[in-house]
């Protein structure tokens, strides 16, 4: 495969031809924060939190190929304010209640909040009415947490490929729902990987929680993207 | 009728069992049955072998569709700004208390269903409404009242049309009151065209010679991006694919504009050669028109007028006599949502999907309909297409300014004696058009709609042009009596309301500015707030993943450029802080329950 060399914040790196931005960034040790990027599911550009500069050109660096002798800008103070704001306004935006949610510690909303040094958000909270439902077979959907990431569209299917989630509707009413018929027939472990894919609490698998306590989870040791910066 | 089993296999029938397909199979159980219920989902989804969820996520992406049924008589009132400036409020009220029933639901007898909608391209007759696709213009209270009382009679819609409008709207396939409103007529679009004249003439030529005239017209996308046209046909041909794809996007959702309207009903041939010239030069056999569900009053007229290409040979195998180009057209309707303006959002939906834009890249001339290089134009694009066939390049080129060549069709609405439609060259002042229109008494103007630019008078003056005042078309003339913020309101209301949802800023952000407006519109907002807000403009600017959003925060942006004072006159100067929070409204409902009065400071 042949070799691209490119610059990200002044550093030259190398990645591969058909690699996106933040594929070829976490290669090379450098965090580019994610929230709907998932690996080894197609990027879909969705939470524009990994936006960066191409060229002076705001773009998702998840779905955005690299090419030779592109210029790309990351941790400026600009984009990490506008990226901040993006966290935020997912916070504000849906109704996260850290303290009772069977994903603090392993979230990564909770995490890139932290990372980023939220304290308040500067929008006031929306405070929406949203729905928690528990009447599916494996899995339970709070949709106060969805941050609409499609993870799970993108990477939960049926065998034969059909959708077990679709979006619902559109704008801010939009909502992640589970295929009643699909749903039923998720064996435990697609339970389980939903999930775990889920980067929030909005998919929790039925009859097991808090199995591993909080205090011990992924992102109590170390913050969201230490993993891959250098 | 029958049952909905029997609904949707003749759909799927009609239509194919094809995922693809999967509009036109729900339009037609639409209208059939009145609604999308579960069963009829679940029905549709084994059918096209997808999920259920995936066909409600279809259902419940477009206004037309619907899981609950909205009425043996389904009334879309325009909720646009302009249809607000001419009096749709009272016109509502007066639907309402005829029917018995308020906005956003049915009557209990399921006799009639009440809603709203974003604007229908009839800014220029409006208070305007669909009534079960059948268009009503110039409404009045006493009208509406009058079309409830004969839909409570059971009259058939059509029946309800007492006078058609002028030219084609006569004609016995559209037979609506539609007005064209030609005012000023132009060298490119509205001089005489012989039909069949532009593809003869590109037929003549080799591709590559018809992409170099448009290259030399310097002809730019007319939907409002201004992409040069020459280029992207340049760039469809040079995609390597087994098929190749023009797609005309006649989805004109942006609230002011209906000249594509007024295009369709008078010079749907022009527009199809366009098409035609479009195919010869990219390589391509396959044209669709995507038109936007508003406009499907149309749809039968514009059929014929391809069958009638077809016959004449301008269209289908060899087309307009040349051995070997094949190349025909065929419409697909949408369902009403302004993001299917978007070419790529477009696409998916074309392709029977939720209408959300696409990432880029790859862009439509590389991957586009069914995966194949496409490209999209703009209705009035492919018009100045086939002029440019025959008149040439050059000469197209010589008019207009230096970054804008030809003309520009403009839907001019709001406060003014004259609204309709002006094809008038580039580089004319907005002062000059606003005098023809009957509009100068204006105090602003919004060009480009919504999510163009609020212009205050000092910049009057300034040329109509990419690179001054860029348009797609749409002029709303805001008068000394109409209250600005209200307007900017309206346009906030209508992003939040066409936002896919797909990204994070335009999704939250634009419900976010829109609160922020509210609170300085009662008069709670400080400093701060404002300055907030314009910051906060800037980040759905930047960050939003397809044009709505970034451009959505316009209304407020531009108004907080130009017309700073009218916020400034809202705000409580010197107050760091003042709640939005009203705890006499917040414990109303429970006062009048509880039958106390409220008193905060007594507590």
């Amino acid at each position: 495969m042949s070799k691209i060399t490119f610059e990200i914040d002044g550093k030259e790196i190398t990645g591969k031809a058909g690699q996106t931005i933040v594929e070829a960034a976490r290669e090379n040790g450098i965090y580019i924060p994610v929230l709907c990027w998932y690996e080894g599911l197609k990027p879909a550009g969705i939470c524009r939190i990994c936006t960066v500069k191409v060229g002076g050109r705001n773009m998702a660096a998840c779905t955005t190929p690299i090419s030779e002798g592109m210029i790309v800008e990351n941790a400026i103070p600009e984009l990490e304010d506008m990226r901040k704001a993006l966290v935020e306004m997912l916070f504000v935006e849906g109704n996260h209640m850290c303290p009772t949610c069977e994903k603090s510690g392993n979230c990564e909303l909770q995490a890139l909040g932290y990372r980023f040094g939220l304290l308040a958000p500067r929008f006031p909270y929306l405070f929406p009415k949203r729905a928690m439902d528990a009447t599916y077979t494996k899995i339970m959907i709070d949709t106060n947490r969805c941050v609409q990431c499609r993870r799970c569209v993108r990477g939960i299917t049926a065998k034969d490929g059909r959708h077990i989630f679709a979006m619902q509707d559109r704008t801010g009413h939009s909502t992640i729902v589970a295929d009643r018929e699909l749903e039923a027939k998720m064996s435990d472990d697609l339970a389980k990987k939903a999930m775990e894919q889920c980067p929030v609490g909005a998919i929790i698998k039925k009859e097991i929680g808090f199995a591993v306590p909080i205090g011990k989870r992924k992102y109590d040791k170390a913050p969201i993207g230490s993993e891959i910066q250098k | 009728m029958g049952s909905i089993g029997d609904v949707v296999t003749r759909a799927v029938k009609k239509h194919g069992k094809d995922a693809t397909m999967m509009l036109d199979v729900i339009r037609d159980v639409q209208s059939e049955l009145g609604c999308v219920s579960d069963e009829a989902s679940a029905a549709i989804a084994d059918n096209l072998g997808v999920s259920k969820v995936d066909v409600d996520g279809v259902v419940s992406f477009y206004h037309f569709f619907s899981k609950e049924p909205r009425g043996k008589y389904t009334v879309y009132l325009n909720n646009s700004a302009v249809a607000v400036m001419k009096g749709r409020d009272a016109v509502a009220r007066a639907f309402e208390q005829a029917a018995g029933c308020s906005f956003g639901v049915t009557t209990f007898d399921g006799q009639i269903g009440l809603y709203d909608t974003s604007d229908i391209g009839m800014n220029d007759q409006e208070p305007a409404a669909l009534i079960n696709g059948v268009v009503f213009t110039n409404l009045t209270p006493e009208k509406a009242k009058d079309l409830v009382f004969q839909m409570k009679a059971g009259k058939d819609v059509k029946a309800m049309v007492k006078e058609t409008g002028e030219g084609q709207n006569q004609s016995a396939l559209v037979g609506a009151m539609v007005k064209n409103n030609i005012q000023k007529k132009g060298a490119v679009i509205f001089a005489p065209y012989e039909a069949g004249s532009g593809i003869k003439k590109a037929v003549a030529m080799t591709p590559e010679a018809v992409i170099e005239e448009v290259k030399k017209s310097n002809l730019r996308g007319r939907g409002g991006a201004g992409f040069p046209t020459g280029m992207k046909w340049e760039f469809t041909r040079n995609s390597k694919g087994k098929k190749t794809y023009v797609v005309c996007n006649a989805d004109e959702g942006e609230p002011g504009t209906f000249k594509d309207r007024v295009i369709l009903t008078e010079l749907p041939q022009m527009l199809f050669d366009g098409m035609a010239v479009a195919g010869y030069a990219v390589g391509a056999e396959e044209g669709v028109l995507y038109l936007r569900a508003e406009y499907e009053y149309l749809l039968k007229y514009l059929q014929s007028v391809l069958d009638s290409m077809r016959n004449s040979g301008l269209l289908g195998k060899n087309a307009a006599g040349k051995k070997g180009f094949n190349f025909d057209i065929t419409i697909k309707l949408g369902a009403g949502a302004y993001i299917c303006g978007e070419e790529s959002a477009l696409i998916e939906s074309a392709e029977g999907k939720r209408g959300e834009p696409r990432n880029r890249p790859p862009f439509p001339a590389q991957n586009g309909y069914m995966g194949y290089p496409t490209t999209v134009n703009n209705v009035e694009s492919l018009c100045a297409a086939a002029r440019i066939m025959v008149q040439g390049g050059e000469w197209f080129a010589k008019m207009g300014t230096f970054q804008s060549h030809g003309t520009k069709v403009l839907s001019v609405s709001g406060d003014c004696s004259k609204p309709g439609i002006y094809e008038v060259e580039f580089g004319v002042t907005l002062q000059s058009l606003l005098d023809e229109a009957g509009g100068s008494d204006a105090v602003a103007v919004q060009v480009g709609g919504p999510s163009g630019k609020c212009v205050a008078k000092k910049d009057f003056g300034k040329k109509l042009s990419f690179e001054e005042l860029p348009t797609g078309g749409s002029i709303i003339i805001i008068g000394p009596n109409t209250d600005l913020l209200k307007v900017v309101h309206n346009f906030m209301d209508f992003f939040v309301e066409e936002s896919c949802g797909w990204c994070t800023p335009c999704r939250a952000g634009n419900v976010i500015l829109k609160q922020r407006l509210e609170k300085i519109m009662a008069g709670k907002g400080t400093e701060s707030d404002l300055k907030e807000m314009a910051q906060w403009c800037t980040v759905v600017k930047a960050m939003s993943r397809c044009g709505l959003g970034q451009t959505s925060p316009n209304p407020i942006a531009t108004t907080i450029e130009n017309f700073r004072e009218v916020y400034e006159a809202k705000l409580q100067k010197g107050a760091d802080f003042v709640t939005e929070f009203d705890m006499n409204k917040a414990v109303q409902e429970y006062c009048k329950t509880a039958g106390r009065n409220p008193n905060i400071e007594g507590h």
